[in-house]
């Protein structure tokens, strides 16, 4: 058993700028930063399965999203922190010091920041777990390769599902983008980059209700939400981006959460309803979601848990 | 067998995975993909600490071919061959306990 002032579990841009802080304030933290899954829940977070990132400042150039998460790591590294590449099983919040178990072992902490991120949404279809690698995808960036020439589709309608199908048009001979709304929820700026190219046909009010296929993805079928109206579709691949769900589970009663799933703050700050415990990034926001404000709330963790130390020991 | 990850072609393939008197488990990847990298050192400790079974890895940039024989249509995949012939088929990252896990029917008892 070991024991450490801060513990941190995730590894996203919240968890790893929260890490930076504390390493730097002289808390040693340890940060239990996950592992590998190609569901967006993997160390380093869902930027592990973008490619470029565009928007983060200090990169006028651009940078890769697996290239970034590596700096913010090293940078952790750089002042002390130490990882851990394992998934949390268990914890005990009821009593001081924090309890946190990986399988057997077992973690003791001061202090904990939960920085444990989203993962990728699923449709919920009949078929999905069996076609998942067989034509259904939650990483374009992984398997985007695989479809080049085909006719593909990609089913949502915020930044990840606009950023996805520009890029699958590298490969595929034809994408479309299948919306449930009439609208995009995606920035202006990634809705013109779809709407101007001639690969990628946005089917608008359209959802997707089955899969088709056995040992691989053959089609699906798309239904006009307006019309009630169903048709085939013949892709041989389907990306899904319908959006996140907060990695919360390990939590549940343990920590306030919206019936979404995701943890309560006090407002303005990084405090949960336990006393010792923040919260920072996307598993305790639904509204802005970007690297940057996760980076910025687990900023602001580290330093409402450096002074609650503190207050521990005046 | 020496320790460590062989690196497959188009032109080794099927020598390697025919040849061989452990099961092979390839790893299918590129250098675009970020759960591939992640894996890659897991991989490379299951090389040095299970002598009894062989890992190597197809770079499907490079070698097309044998990735679309296979369906490969998502990486990274992992396919075990056992005596030339596909044995299992794990798709997606995983941790090091999970592969073991999936790995252990494929590894020698040491009683």
């Amino acid at each position: 058993m070991s024991h450490h002032h801060v513990l941190i579990i995730g590894s996203g841009p919240a968890g790893l700028t929260s890490a930076i802080y504390t390493a730097r304030a002289n808390l040693s933290p340890l940060v239990i930063e996950g592992e590998p899954s190609s569901t967006s829940d993997q160390p380093g977070g869902q930027l592990m399965l973008t490619t470029e990132v565009e928007n983060f400042p200090g990169f006028p150039e651009g940078i890769m999203g697996p290239e970034l998460m590596m700096r913010m790591r090293e940078q952790a590294t750089r002042f002390g922190a130490e990882f851990l590449t394992e998934k949390v099983t268990r914890v005990d919040f009821s009593a001081r010091p924090f309890r946190v178990w990986v399988r057997e072992q077992e973690y003791t902490a001061d202090s904990v920041i939960v920085s444990t991120g989203a993962q990728s949404l699923m449709l919920g279809l009949d078929g999905e777990k069996r076609l998942l690698g067989h034509g259904l995808s939650t990483c374009a960036t992984c398997d985007g390769f695989f479809f080049r020439g085909h006719q593909i589709a990609v089913v949502g309608g915020g930044d990840s599902a606009v950023e996805e199908a520009s890029f699958l048009t590298k490969f595929a001979e034809k994408v479309y983008l299948v919306v449930r709304r009439h609208e995009l929820r995606a920035s202006k700026i990634m809705q013109e980059r779809a709407q101007s190219n001639p690969k990628i046909e946005i089917l608008w009010n359209t959802v997707v209700d089955e899969l088709v296929g056995t040992d691989a993805l053959e089609g699906i079928v798309l239904r006009d939400t307006v019309s009630d109206q169903t048709r085939s579709l013949p892709v041989t691949g389907l990306f899904i981006a319908i959006g996140h769900r907060p990695n919360t589970d390990l939590f549940t009663g343990i920590l306030d959460m919206e019936e979404s799933g995701y943890l309560v703050t006090r407002p303005g700050s990084s405090y949960t309803n336990v006393e010792g415990v923040f919260a920072c990034g996307d598993v305790q926001d639904h509204t802005y979601r970007q690297a940057i404000t996760a980076a910025g709330s687990g900023c602001m963790a580290a330093i409402d848990c450096e002074r609650w130390l503190e207050s521990q020991h005046s | 067998m020496a320790n460590g990850i062989v690196t497959l072609t188009t032109g080794t393939f099927d020598e390697t995975i025919n040849g061989s008197t452990t099961a092979v488990v390839v790893d299918f990847w590129a250098e675009w993909c970020g759960p591939c990298k992640m894996i890659a050192p897991i991989l490379a400790e299951i090389a040095t600490e299970q002598p009894g079974i062989t890992i190597a890895k197809l770079n499907v940039d490079d070698n097309p071919e044998i990735a679309m024989r296979h369906n490969v249509m998502s990486i990274p995949t992992l396919i075990v061959f056992k005596d030339g012939q596909v044995a299992k088929r794990l798709v997606g990252a995983k941790g090091k306990g999970q592969l073991l896990q999936e790995l252990s029917e494929f590894l020698p008892t040491s009683h």
